[in-house]
Order: structure tokens, then C-alpha cells, then sequence
């Protein structure tokens, strides 16, 4: 009788003290985003005006003016990337989920797809920098964007790839014993009923490189003013704020607060767009 | 003729059985795996003839040769004859197309496609032959006559079909088979995930589905083949063990084995 009353007020100890901790851990962390969060609202709230999406960078100092042109910059360079990158990753993550599934090569090519993801973003920059900036003599809008396009490329074959595996076999079988081809059946049947996650995996993609900086300063590097030619260099959010951040002016400072406020907002309303397309996918998955 | 005529129509009369599928010296191979041992099987036309035997016995296996769609993973082969009116189906320039619009299969889990009813029949259809706007509705209606599905969902034939339930979502299945016009059925466990109400629709289905239909169904229900066959095939460990009349086979089989296995020795 004592040694189990011992031994469940142990066990109740322990969980508490598990609790405590693991309670003090998720706070720890999530106070860091809250701080990020609030810094971010209450800094770029003050800057937020119209003016932000009408007008120009200005020079220094700095006052008046707005990101304009940055938005726009970043709107092309992130089209250029989503064109590029989402039918050759959707092509890409098709072929090893149905085509390769039991090869050898397919495990290679999804090996080499997984450290595209994670390989740093900078080393991208400099590859296109190499391949593109470098021949052509300047520094331009789609060599951005095919920066941003070796970005979002792994991520949608990652996406597309797993989406196609989620589908049963039996809906495969389904759709080949009418007699209609596989690639029929692939584009028509499987791809319909991963539809939703693949969309998903596009839309974590755009959030991926909405904020992406490193590999657009050799790239795209900047531009103070309007350009809609795609082989002159851009403005793009991220690289504006990494200069007016760096920058000793009160304006752009303030400039730069507002910038990563649309930006971060731009990426939650993402992030949340694609929480809700996932939540749908697994309704029509039974 | 007035489509409502045509519809009343049967497909085709019923004649006296002939062969329709024929077996010979019939070896599957998975992986180097034996999974069938030279089966021999005729298989009689517009009659139903059950596969029944324990798990892993081969039944499935054999169903899925008939209209290869083993096929469409690697590394599985079959030996041997099957002949389709005479052809043999397992040679490789037997086109495959031809094969499956002439044989179609029903799965043990209904997979409706994600589109509309009415785009889960005309989807098939549509591969094999070029229809006016007309002749598919007529098509897609007398399918889902056919199937029995016509009265719950004549109403909502533009709505996904993974709203309907899962009796309704089988039968769609069968209906999107038949609507291709085949002359054999495969049926793989097509009840087995359904409850009995959506059970004993299916078995009356199959029951009026003869008249049109060669059909081969695969169950673990050994009442379920007492129903509805007219021949009944033994399997066990990769063999037919026997073949013969439903009457027969659960009255007075010739083999222990069989008789073990229906009267629930073993299996």
C-alpha cells in the first residue's frame, strides 16, 4: 500500500514537472515570434500609407516616398520563379511518382531533389550569377527570378511527388482498367485528386521566396527607379529593406519596417491559404 | 427510336452458354514467387462464376490476369494461356486497349474519380468512342440503370461523387464498368467493404447483370458465392483445387480440400 502510494505520487511528480517544462519551452519559443511579431506591427505599422504602393524609393535621406517599385520588382522576379519552376517541378515530381517509383533512378533523382531543397539559397545566387549575370554583363530582373526558380523548383517536386503517392493504387488501377492511358490517367485522374496539396506546395513555395534576399543581391541587385525590362536589374522587396535597414536615414528605416510588415503578412496569409487547402485535401481523401 | 425505347431495350438476348474465357497451363509469377500453379479454368458465358478460397490462395491474382492489369507493376509475370473468344489475352500484341473496354473490373474499395457523376461514366466512355451530347446522356443514364444508381442520382448527376455513399459510390463503380459496353465483369470483393443492405444490392445487381455480362467475382464470403454464382472455382495455395457447378461444389464437392474449406475445417 505505501510503496504504491509512493510510487503514484512519483509518477504524478515527474508528470508535472514534464508539464512545466514542456509548457516553459513552447513559450520560451513562441515568445520570440510574439516579440518579432509585435516589433514588426508596431514599427511598420506607422509607415503604412497609401504612398507605400504608389510611389518610388527615394534617395537619401530618405523622407516621403515609397516601395512601389520594390512590390512590383518582386511581383515579376517571384512570376518569372513561380513559371519556371512549378511546370517543370509538377513534370519533374510526376515522373518519379508514377513513372519512377520502383527505380533506382528515381531514388537518385529524389536524393539529389532533397539537397536542392536545403542547399543554401546564397549558393543559387551565385550559380545563376556564374551562368546568367555574369555572360550577359549585368545584373537583371530574370536572372532573379531564375535564382527564386531553383528555389521553388525542389519544393514543388517534393510536394507534387508525395501528393501523387497519397492517392491509392486502387484509383490508379481504377482509372487503367477502362483502358485509358497511363498518362491520361495521370494528368486527367491522379493529378486532379492531389490537386489540392499540390496548389499547397506552390503556395509554400512563393512564401518560401517572397522572402528571400541572398541570392536576389547578385542576381537582381536593385534599382531606385520604375524598370519593366526583364534583362535590366529590379528592386525587390527583401533587398530594399536589407539596404534602407542598413542605411543610417530615419526614413528609410521606417521605409524598410513597413516593407517587411507586407511581407511578413503577405507570408502568413500564404501559410494559412495553404493550412486551409491541406485541411480540404484530406476531407476528399476519405 | 425514342430514347425511351432504346433504354427498354435489352442488350442482347440470352443464349445458351458458351465458353467465354478460357485458362490453360495458366502460372503466375511475383517476384520469382509461384502465386498460381497451372490453372486450367472455361469460364461460361453470361453466367457468374465465383473464385472463393483462404487468403493468399490467388484468387485475386487470377482475376487481375484477365484483364492484365497486373501488368502495371513490374516485375510480375504470367505463363501460359488465357483466351478471350479465342485470343489469347497474354500475348503481348493482344493491344491492351481493346482488351480492357472488353473487360472491365470492379475493385473491393469503391474509387469514385474526383469529378462529377456524370463525368465518372462519361470519362471512360469518352476514351473509347466519340459521342454527341445526347448519345452520352443516353449512355451515362442507361449505365446508371443498369447499375441501379439511376433514381438517386438522376437529381444530382453534376455533383462529386464522393458525396454518395458507399453502396452508391460501388455501384457508380459498376456503372462506370458496364457503361463501356464490355462483355466480361470482374468483380474483386466488391462487397466486402459495404454493409449487408449495400451487400444485397450488389448480389440482386449481379443477379440481372448476367443476362449481359460474363462475370468473375472474387469474394471471401462463401455465402455470397452460394448466392449469386453459377459456377463455383476452389482456390487454394496457388491452385485450383476445383471447379464445377455452385450446386455442387457446396453440396457435394470431390475433393476433401473443398469440403474442408466450405464446411469451415480450414481457410
Amino acid at each position: 500500500m505505501s510503496d504504491n502510494t509512493w510510487m503514484y505520487r512519483r509518477r504524478r511528480l515527474g508528470n508535472a514537472l514534464a508539464l512545466v517544462l514542456g509548457s516553459l519551452a513552447t513559450l520560451f519559443g513562441l515568445s520570440w515570434l510574439a516579440w518579432i511579431l509585435w516589433v514588426t506591427i508596431s514599427k511598420g505599422m506607422s509607415a503604412l500609407s497609401p504612398a507605400l504602393f504608389t510611389q518610388l524609393t527615394p534617395p537619401p535621406p530618405g523622407d516621403g516616398g515609397g516601395l512601389a517599385n520594390a512590390f512590383f520588382g518582386s511581383v515579376m522576379v517571384s512570376l518569372i520563379a513561380l513559371l519556371i519552376g512549378t511546370p517543370i517541378g509538377i513534370g519533374a515530381g510526376l515522373w518519379l511518382a508514377e513513372y519512377a517509383q520502383r527505380r533506382a533512378l528515381g531514388t537518385v533523382v529524389r536524393f539529389l531533389n532533397d539537397i536542392l531543397l536545403s542547399a543554401p539559397s546564397i549558393v543559387l545566387g551565385l550559380f545563376v550569377y556564374s551562368l546568367v549575370v555574369k555572360p550577359l554583363g549585368h545584373f537583371s530582373a530574370l536572372a532573379g527570378g531564375l535564382a527564386l526558380a531553383l528555389i521553388v523548383l525542389p519544393v514543388v517536386v517534393r510536394t507534387t511527388d508525395e501528393m501523387l503517392r497519397l492517392v491509392p493504387s486502387t484509383m490508379r488501377e481504377a482509372a487503367l482498367s477502362l483502358g485509358v492511358p497511363q498518362w491520361k490517367v495521370i494528368v486527367q485522374i491522379l493529378l486532379r485528386s492531389a490537386r489540392a496539396g499540390v496548389v499547397t506546395g506552390i503556395l509554400l513555395a512563393l512564401a518560401r521566396i517572397t522572402g528571400e534576399t541572398a541570392p536576389l543581391l547578385f542576381t537582381a541587385l536593385n534599382n531606385q527607379y520604375w524598370n519593366h525590362d526583364l534583362l535590366k536589374p529590379i528592386a525587390t522587396v527583401p533587398v530594399v529593406i536589407f539596404q534602407f535597414a542598413m542605411s543610417p536615414y530615419d526614413g528609410w528605416h521606417a521605409l524598410a519596417w513597413a516593407g517587411a510588415l507586407v511581407v511578413t503578412a503577405f507570408v502568413l496569409v500564404l501559410s494559412l491559404l495553404s493550412r486551409l487547402l491541406l485541411a480540404r485535401t484530406k476531407v476528399t481523401h476519405d | 427510336m425514342t430514347d425511351a425505347a432504346v433504354l427498354s431495350q435489352p442488350l442482347a438476348p440470352a443464349t445458351v452458354s458458351a465458353t467465354k474465357i478460357v485458362a490453360r497451363g495458366l502460372d503466375f509469377f511475383y517476384q520469382g514467387y509461384h502465386a498460381l500453379k497451372n490453372v486450367n479454368m472455361d469460364v461460361p458465358e453470361r453466367r457468374v462464376t465465383a473464385i472463393i478460397g483462404p487468403s493468399g490462395c490467388g484468387k485475386s491474382t487470377l482475376l487481375r490476369i484477365f484483364n492484365r492489369i497486373y501488368a502495371i507493376y513490374p516485375k510480375l509475370e504470367a505463363r501460359g494461356e488465357v483466351l478471350l473468344d479465342g485470343e489469347n489475352i497474354l500475348d503481348a500484341r493482344y493491344p491492351l486497349n481493346r482488351l480492357r473496354s472488353k473487360v472491365g473490373m470492379v475493385f473491393q474499395k469503391p474509387v469514385p474519380f474526383p469529378m462529377s457523376i456524370f463525368e465518372n461514366i462519361a470519362y471512360g466512355i469518352r476514351h473509347h468512342e466519340r459521342l454527341s451530347k445526347s448519345e452520352m446522356d443516353m449512355r451515362v443514364e442507361l449505365a446508371l440503370r443498369q447499375a441501379a444508381l439511376w433514381d438517386e442520382a438522376k437529381d444530382k448527376l453534376k455533383q462529386s461523387a464522393l458525396g454518395l455513399s458507399g453502396g452508391q459510390q460501388q455501384r457508380l463503380c459498376i456503372a462506370r464498368a458496364i457503361a463501356l459496353k464490355p462483355e466480361v465483369l470482374l468483380l474483386d470483393e466488391p462487397t466486402s467493404s459495404l454493409d449487408p443492405i449495400a451487400t444485397g444490392r450488389i448480389e440482386q445487381l449481379i443477379e440481372e447483370l448476367k443476362r449481359d455480362f460474363t462475370i468473375v467475382i472474387v469474394t471471401h464470403n462463401m455465402q455470397q458465392a452460394a448466392r449469386v454464382s453459377d459456377k463455383t472455382a476452389f482456390m487454394y495455395m496457388g491452385e485450383l483445387i476445383e471447379f464445377g457447378d455452385t450446386e455442387k461444389i457446396f453440396t457435394k464437392p470431390d475433393k476433401k480440400q473443398t469440403e474442408d474449406y466450405i464446411t469451415g475445417r480450414f481457410g
